[in-house]
């Protein structure tokens, strides 16, 4: 156990981390690119590269500054290597590896889903397992069976579009902006989340799907188009959370979990958790929901799992690259 | 050539047979807005040409890679500020080395393979409930490569064609 300074430039937030014995949170700075993306209407790479490059050495430094602590108390340095955008994650790795050359401590590549998944680690590092956790984000949606630390199952996933993808293209559709889960978020709060009756895909039996989703807000607006904006993203999210919540409680079933999570970017919608802690304290199980900084990609949470792996697994060699199809299992 | 399709498994059934007259080195460019079936098409695409595995939309990612009878890249440009982006995701490598599908397309047309095919897929005007399943389907040559298949192409679209 030590102290850890992580870097996660996935996508488009640089972020740093300490967190001292993979729970005790030094410090967890953001810098989020979103202004910068949201003219393009999304992320763009090479632009998220080029910023990655021009804040970290900043983000970097502010990090051990707001952790009060001395360079010398840092006992690795780990970088979130994949999945994620290419040259986004090689500036992450890059100084990561340089700055533990420097320091002479190891250096640690972290699964950035594993990182998400030990965001509730970071909150409750006694989660009651096995645990199911939720994991949605703007790329990725699934339901992971955390059997014990470091032991995941994918037990569903979603067969088409992620779930924070299809808040990006129905807000990018009614003309609302970047980033879309926000914006529908807010705008739902002064909409009728019955007002239209959305499909609800069940592909597989843990699966989702949400192309169908995004194509019958499509119909549905290019034929009622006096519909309130606020109406829509209620209905919208309301079917988005409705699936999302009755199949991770089914998984949880399933698997016979002692708890259930929420991890991931669009686990900060307001509808979602709410909607999840009813529904776990209906089926009566323990739940966790992270802060909301802890859900949207941070680097607390990379620090935390990097910990984990440095004392299982070990270091990662310095000539280790990114990868961008960085599979969780 | 213009297509109509009346429902979504429709359109996979038409991407599927065009699947069967690809080949290594090909170019499909999918054009068409939002929820207009531009994974769909190419989930068929990815059935006719043996891949097993699930095709997910590779917004996020920009480019996903999968193994059949032949491999598919499945690219999304939606994102990509220009043509001077596209060099990175070294396309022309990739290109050589299976078929490749590319979404959103027309904003990279610069530097995209001289020869290649456009599909281009629309919501009907017409607002019964029926016909919002349905999408035209409009197939558009693009250099030579083509040239020798057109009449494959014909008939594969058939059964397709506007009715």
């Amino acid at each position: 156990m030590s102290v850890v300074l992580a870097i996660e430039t996935s996508c488009d937030e640089t972020a740093v981390s300490v967190v001292r014995n993979g729970v005790e949170v030094l410090s967890n700075v953001v810098s989020s690119q979103i202004d910068l993306h949201a003219k393009f209407g999304g992320v763009v790479p090479e632009v998220a590269s080029r910023a990655h490059l021009e804040s970290l050495e900043l983000v970097v430094n502010q990090a051990i500054t707001d952790a009060g602590i001395a360079v010398e108390e840092i006992g690795a340095v780990a970088a979130t290597h994949g999945p994620g955008l290419i040259g986004a994650l090689l500036v992450g790795v890059s100084a990561a590896k340089a700055l533990a050359l420097a320091w002479g401590v190891p250096y640690v590549g972290v699964n950035h889903m594993e990182g998400h998944l030990f965001a509730a680690l970071l909150q409750e590092p006694n989660l009651p397992l096995p645990a199911v956790v939720l994991l949605v984000s703007g790329g990725h949606t699934m339901i992971v069976h955390m059997k014990q630390l470091g032991s995941y199952e994918i037990v569903g996933s979603t067969i088409d579009d992620a779930a924070g993808e299809a808040f990006d293209k129905v807000a990018r559709y009614l003309g609302l902006g970047y980033p879309g889960g926000p914006i529908i978020d807010r705008l739902a709060v002064d909409g009728d989340p019955a007002a239209i009756s959305f499909p609800r895909a069940m592909p597989g039996e843990l699966d989702f799907s949400f192309s169908g989703l995004k194509t019958a807000v499509v119909n549905y607006v290019r034929k009622e188009p006096s519909t309130s904006n606020e109406d829509i993203a209620a209905s919208f999210q309301q079917a988005v959370v409705d699936v999302l919540v009755d199949k991770t409680l089914s998984a949880a079933r399933q698997v016979g979990a002692a708890s259930a999570c929420l991890g991931g970017g669009v686990a900060a919608n307001s509808a979602l958790r709410s909607r999840f802690v009813e529904a776990c304290n209906e089926a009566e199980i323990s739940y966790l929901v992270p802060e909301r900084e802890f859900c949207t990609d941070n680097a607390a949470m990379i620090a935390s799992a990097a910990q984990w792996r440095l004392d299982n697994d070990g270091s990662t060699p310095l000539d280790a690259g990114a990868n961008p199809s960085l599979k969780l299992v | 050539m213009r297509a109509l399709t009346r429902n979504a498994s429709e359109t996979q059934e038409l991407s599927d047979s065009l699947a069967q007259i690809l080949a290594v080195g090909d170019v499909v460019v999918l054009l068409g807005d939002l929820g207009a079936g531009k994974t769909c098409f190419t989930q068929g695409l990815a059935r006719g040409l043996g891949i097993d595995e699930r095709v997910t939309s590779p917004t996020f990612t920009l480019v996903n890679r999968y193994e059949g009878r032949l491999t598919l890249n499945h690219l999304d440009v939606y994102r990509l500020s220009g043509e001077a982006e596209t060099l990175d995701l070294d396309l022309y490598e990739m290109a050589e080395q299976g078929v490749t599908v590319i979404e959103w397309g027309h904003n990279i047309s610069g530097v995209l393979a001289e020869s290649r095919l456009e599909v281009e897929l629309r919501y009907l005007e017409d607002l019964s409930e029926e016909s919002m399943q349905s999408r035209n389907i409009d197939i558009t040559i693009i250099g030579d490569d083509w040239n020798d298949r057109i009449p494959e192409l014909e008939t594969l679209l058939e059964p397709w064609r506007q009715r």
